[in-house]
């Protein structure tokens, strides 16, 4: 038993932000009706306490481990984590007054978010099968009840039912997975997993079965074909504003997941999760880009885009070195961001009674508002990969990941398949443009949020300058990985 | 003495019976319920088999973390169920299909 205090300084920002997670619970029980605000504004201070607590506690160099081995503290923890304060952070400004509008303004949204944070952020640092599982519900049990938090929305009840049927299938499939690989290599601790995997054969039975099962629960949990019909149906039933906090956050802590896992766990086993993921990586960027050719629902048509995201994403996994992982790492916060943009102009687009979830409700946006025709073009640009946007060196990132290690076909694959996707993405941009508008509603966003969405929107765009220096930030912390 | 493959056989047996249960299941989503639990109780079975027979405590451990969770996860699903029934007086899984596309 060492010293438990060091064990706690490591954990900190965790502590922090669980028991701010508590404590506005507490608060908003007094202020709800005088102060309604103040349980947002504790949120969001929480959210940039705990970012600077996260960077000033990051390790100089090499790893921390603390709570006998289950806590890990590395350049990738650190970058992850700071990643999901920002955008959570940024995901409550766009969410605020669309939840104030459709009554969802409580103080319970609030702390649900803040656990779901916990979750990620546990289940980024976890070293252990024990604290990988507990990080992982955390977030998920967090995320099925903000799909429900809309109780007076037909559709988002189902959306709820339907993610915690399929996402307790996935835990159940994941945790299947963990025990058989506990019976063949005796430990839960992923370090003491990968050293024993070392010493067996590659095509042990236990193993590759465990295995298999490992990667079916990953799978559900990112959403990738075959294990997909989850995500549409989320996206478009659950409230704008939860599909806006799960398109983004969690993908970035899924990344982690898959690293601490797959990477950290099964180094030894890499050529076969490769050859499996390889397989999800195809269906997914074929399925997503041509299924979403038919949506005629503009946040079912981002469900499937990010089906085909989660493809591209896992290229840069699958070709199984460093260098890959940080194109992957680059890709999945560069389409965070993305995606964060997307939902943030859905929200902005809508108002009190009115969803703006058609994409027939953007017909003529430019005649009506060209500001923000323009800034859904631009996020549109990114999200097909089209220069000088910063989705297009995203998917270069992966690709080129690709023919490092020699898979020619896959890049080409990914190529097509990345302009078939550009389709769609253009369809919304040709019906800002092109096509007349039916309403002549003024858009009302309040001047904050306009604010922040244009830096946000146009980052994706200026941004390219200093790609090379995001890249370099995301090549470190892999390199910094335990 | 039963030996560790008796377990192991029986956990996927359960396993089985679990997930076939999600897949076939058309009626009630309380069954949907049961085989989540089901499921999640078979892996205890594995765990404790593996952790008896290698003679670890950790697996045990284990065990009552998922157990706890469990019990969080269905009375999350419940939460939903009712949520469900308040607006549509049904919970039969046939009904659930506005969603599609």
């Amino acid at each position: 038993m060492n010293n438990i205090f060091a064990d706690i300084q490591l954990a900190i920002p965790e502590i922090f932000v669980f028991s701010m997670a508590c404590v506005i619970l507490l608060v908003d029980r007094f202020t709800h009706e005088r102060m309604p605000k103040a349980s947002f504004l504790l949120t969001q201070a929480t959210l940039l306490i705990a970012l600077y607590l996260n960077l000033a506690g990051a390790p100089a160099s090499g790893t921390m481990k603390a709570f006998n081995d289950m806590f890990i503290l590395d350049g990738m923890a650190t970058l992850v984590k700071s990643m999901i304060f920002i955008l959570t952070f940024v995901v409550l400004i766009y969410s605020h007054d669309y939840i104030s509008e459709r009554k969802m303004y409580r103080g319970e949204y609030f702390v649900i978010i803040l656990i779901a944070v916990v979750g990620m952020m546990v289940m980024v640092s976890a070293s252990h099968f024990i604290t990988i599982y507990i990080g992982l519900e955390l977030l998920s049990l967090s995320l099925y009840t903000l799909v429900a938090m809309n109780r007076n929305s037909d559709l988002a009840t189902e959306a709820a039912m339907k993610y915690f049927v399929l996402g307790a299938l996935a835990s159940g499939m994941l945790l299947y997975g963990m025990s058989i690989i506990y019976g063949a290599t005796g430990s839960l601790d992923i370090e003491s997993i990968r050293n024993a995997i070392q010493g067996m054969q590659s095509d042990d039975v236990m193993l590759m079965l465990g295995l298999v099962f490992i990667i079916v629960g990953i799978g559900f949990k990112l959403g990738v074909v075959p294990f997909h019909m989850w995500i549409p149906d989320i996206y478009q039933g659950a409230p704008t504003s939860v599909v806006l906090f799960i398109g983004t956050a969690p993908k970035i802590a899924a990344f982690a997941f898959v690293m601490r896992l797959l990477v950290d766990g099964f180094q030894a086993l890499a050529v076969s999760w490769s050859e499996m993921l390889t397989i999800f990586a195809i269906l997914s960027m074929g399925m997503g880009n041509i299924v979403a050719i038919a949506q005629t629902n503009l946040k079912r048509m981002l469900a499937y885009s990010t089906i085909s995201h989660m493809g591209y994403f896992m290229l840069g996994i699958l070709s199984a070195n460093p260098n890959g992982y940080s194109a992957s790492l680059f890709y999945v916060i560069i389409y965070s961001f993305t995606t964060m943009a997307a939902f943030g102009l859905i929200i902005m687009m809508s108002r009190a009674g009115f969803e703006a979830e058609e994409i027939s409700d953007y017909k003529g946006l430019n005649k009506r508002h060209p500001w923000f025709a323009f800034m859904v073009a631009l996020v549109m640009f990114s999200m097909a990969g089209i220069p000088p946007t910063v989705g297009f060196f995203a998917k270069l990132s992966v690709i080129q990941a690709l023919v490092d290690v020699d898979k020619y076909w896959l890049a080409v694959v990914a190529v097509l398949f990345a302009v078939i996707g550009a389709y769609y993405y253009l369809r919304v941009v040709k019906t800002l443009y092109f096509d007349k508008p039916e309403t002549s509603e003024p858009i009302s966003a309040n001047i904050g949020m306009q604010f922040v969405l244009t830096v946000n929107v146009f980052a994706l765009l200026l941004i390219m300058p200093w790609i090379g220096v995001i890249m370099d930030i995301c090549s470190e912390a892999i390199s910094k990985m335990g | 003495m039963i030996a560790l493959s008796d377990y192991l056989i029986l956990g996927a047996i359960l396993f089985g019976i679990s997930v076939a249960g999600i897949f076939l299941n058309r009626k009630n989503v309380i069954i949907l319920l049961m085989s989540i639990e089901l499921m999640l109780l078979a892996v205890n079975i594995n765990f404790i088999a593996f952790s008896h027979y290698l003679n670890d405590l950790a697996g045990q451990v284990f065990v009552f973390f998922i157990l706890t969770v469990a019990a969080a996860e269905s009375a999350i699903g419940l939460a939903i169920i009712i949520v469900l029934f308040r607006r549509r007086n049904t919970i039969n899984i046939q009904d659930l299909d506005s969603l599609k596309g």
